[in-house]
Order: structure tokens, then C-alpha cells, then sequence
């Protein structure tokens, strides 16, 4: 990694202190303000719509092929997925994931 | 089992015997919990970062995902201010969780809630909710004792298993590819989410913009597709709800 130590431990103090406060927010500040529903609404599809953008182009274009596409990440992507829409299982799809990459860069070499 | 003995049970503890209580209706999340702080300190290690500055994030930020995510984009240059943007947008959803614990523990002092909130991670305030909710009755001591165990048993592991990863990463040979276990982790941790048709839609569109978007500078494809994503999801919950009516 090229980021340097300081570029780190501002990035770790900011999201600390602004995780700290989105938790505080309604127990400490907000009190009983309402939100509007529209921004619950957005809320409730950060994680679903944060973490799949940010991981498409990771499995797409992996950094480790140079950016080619590679079949043994690719499956290895789709095996997460299955495995995890299937159990709702996160320990379970990380296992099926990773085995499969394994297997596959093992077999084609 | 029937509820009113349950009920009746959980409003008879002392808030230490709410603690305890706390402390083993969490204990099964740790199955989830320690391997995943472990990964990330593999991960993290590996991504070039030193012990400090693993616990640093373990510790001061205290969320998985927004952790995972800080130090994807870290290592993929991107500029401070997208990584910490990004991050943060992954935890907007603990605003919610604040604002449903507030009416259980509105008569907590300012000190109890302030360490509430720093323990306020997806599992505690699960598990505290669901309590609070099945047992309204409760005291906010009792109330509080209980967070405090279900946040001891699934906090501390996390930042003491984050140390445990962040050590053997640094023994693991440079020719494994760890390089695809961080996008495992995010995908495992997508798939349980997709619960509704508007879940569904949201990951869609943001996966299909942030490929669309891939070209721009590092970070930035993210901060467009996530809030398309986000809009698109609530826009099919909206009409769902809707047609529902």
C-alpha cells in the first residue's frame, strides 16, 4: 500500500469520530426529532447498495491479474453469493468462496 | 417455552443477573464474530498497515464493514476524504439504531448513553432491541445491564481477535492471494441482505453503475453508484408499499 501513516490515522480518527457520532446521534443530540421517511428510507439501503459497488469492480477487474478478468475469481465470486443467499450464512459463504479460489488456482495452476 | 415465565423471569434480575444474560444470549455470535475480526486483521496487515493502526481502526471505529471498506480504498489510493465518505456511508444505518434504542433508554444518564453508543454495533443493538421490545417492563438498569453484556461478549473479541489476525498476517507467505479475500468477505456479508425485492434492486443498480463508473479516478465511480443504489431502494420500497395500501 502507498498511503502514507499519517493519510491512515487521519482516515482511521475521522471515521472514528464520525461513527461515534451517527451512533450518538438520536441517543445523544437528536432526541426525539423524526426523520423524514425518505431518509429512512435511503438509510435502510446503505449497506446494500455501498458494498456491492464497492466490491463489482474488485471482482470484475482484480488487481491480482492486473485487471483481467480471471475465471477462478470470478467462480470463486459466484460461490460466495450462491452460498450466502442460500444459508444467510457469512462465515459459511466466506468458506465456499474461499475454497473455490483455492481449488480453482489450484487446478488451473 | 412459555413467554410470561420468560417475562417474568427477565423483570425479577438484578442488573447484574441482566448482565449475564446479556453476556450469553451473545455468545453464539461470536462464531461469526472472531473469524471475521481475525480476517480483517489479515487483510489489513496485509494491505500494508502496522498493529497500531489495525487496533487503531478496531478500536476507534469499531465496524466491521466501514473497517473492510476504509482499507479496500486505502489501497487503492483513493483520496482521504472518499475513503472516509465511503466508510461513514456504510454506517448511516446505525442513525436508525440510535433513534429505536432512544425511547427504551431515554431516562439513562448522559454518560450511559454515550457509552451506549460506542458499543452500538449491528449484533448489540439486534439482540437489545428484540429484549427491550419482548419485555417492556424492564427497568433502564435492567435495560442497560443487559447491552452492557451483549456489548462486553461482542466488542472486546473483536478488537482482541483484530490483534490475533493482525499477528498472523504477518506470518502468512506473500504467494497466498489474500488478495481476493477481501472481496469474499464483502460479497458473504451482501448475500444475507438481499432479503426483499427493493434490497435486490438497490444492489443492482449500484453494481451496475459502479462497473459503468469503474473508469473514474479510485473511489469516486463508488460515490455515485452507492447513492443511485440507495435511491433506487427506496424508490421500490415506496412503490411496494404502495400498491400495498
Amino acid at each position: 500500500m502507498q498511503a502514507s501513516d499519517l493519510q491512515i490515522w487521519i482516515v482511521i480518527v475521522v471515521l472514528g469520530i464520525g461513527t461515534y457520532l451517527i451512533r450518538w446521534s438520536f441517543l445523544g443530540a437528536l432526541g426525539d426529532r423524526d426523520l423524514p421517511g425518505w431518509v429512512l428510507r435511503m438509510l435502510r439501503y446503505t449497506p446494500v447498495a455501498v458494498l456491492p459497488a464497492l466490491v463489482a469492480p474488485l471482482v470484475m477487474w482484480p488487481a491480482a491479474t492486473g485487471g483481467a478478468p480471471d475465471p477462478a475469481r470470478l467462480a470463486a465470486a459466484t460461490a460466495t453469493v450462491a452460498v450466502g443467499v442460500l444459508t444467510k450464512n457469512v462465515m459459511l459463504a466466506i468458506l465456499a468462496g474461499g475454497i473455490t479460489l483455492f481449488g480453482l488456482l489450484y487446478v488451473l495452476g | 417455552m412459555d413467554a410470561d415465565g420468560a417475562s417474568a423471569r427477565a423483570l425479577a434480575r438484578s442488573p447484574a443477573g441482566a448482565f449475564r444474560h446479556g453476556v450469553v444470549q451473545s455468545l453464539p455470535f461470536l462464531v461469526v464474530i472472531l473469524p471475521f475480526a481475525t480476517l480483517f486483521g489479515v487483510v489489513a496487515t496485509e494491505a500494508g498497515l502496522d498493529i497500531a493502526q489495525v487496533l487503531g481502526f478496531s478500536v476507534l471505529v469499531l465496524a466491521g464493514a466501514s473497517q473492510f471498506t476504509a482499507v479496500q480504498l486505502l489501497s487503492d489510493h483513493a483520496p482521504t476524504i472518499i475513503v472516509i465518505l465511503s466508510a461513514l456511508a456504510v454506517n448511516l444505518r446505525m442513525a436508525m439504531y440510535s433513534a429505536s434504542l432512544l425511547p427504551w433508554l431515554r431516562d439513562a444518564s448522559a454518560p450511559q448513553k454515550a457509552w451506549v453508543a460506542y458499543a452500538l454495533i449491528d449484533q448489540s443493538y439486534a439482540l437489545s432491541i428484540q429484549h427491550y421490545e419482548r419485555h417492556q417492563a424492564l427497568s433502564v438498569p435492567q435495560r442497560l445491564a443487559y447491552f452492557a453484556g451483549t456489548a462486553t461478549v461482542l466488542c472486546l473479541p473483536w478488537i482482541v481477535f483484530t490483534w490475533v489476525g493482525a499477528t498472523v498476517g504477518q506470518a502468512i507467505p506473500e504467494e497466498i492471494a489474500l488478495d481476493f479475500a477481501m472481496p469474499i468477505t464483502f460479497l458473504a456479508m451482501i448475500a444475507p441482505m438481499l432479503r426483499t425485492p427493493a434490497h435486490l434492486a438497490a444492489c443492482f443498480v449500484a453494481i451496475v453503475a459502479a462497473l459503468a463508473f469503474a473508469g473514474l479516478p479510485s473511489g469516486l465511480g463508488l460515490l455515485i453508484a452507492a447513492p443511485l443504489g440507495m435511491a433506487t431502494g427506496a424508490v421500490v420500497e415506496a412503490r411496494a408499499e404502495g400498491r400495498g395500501a
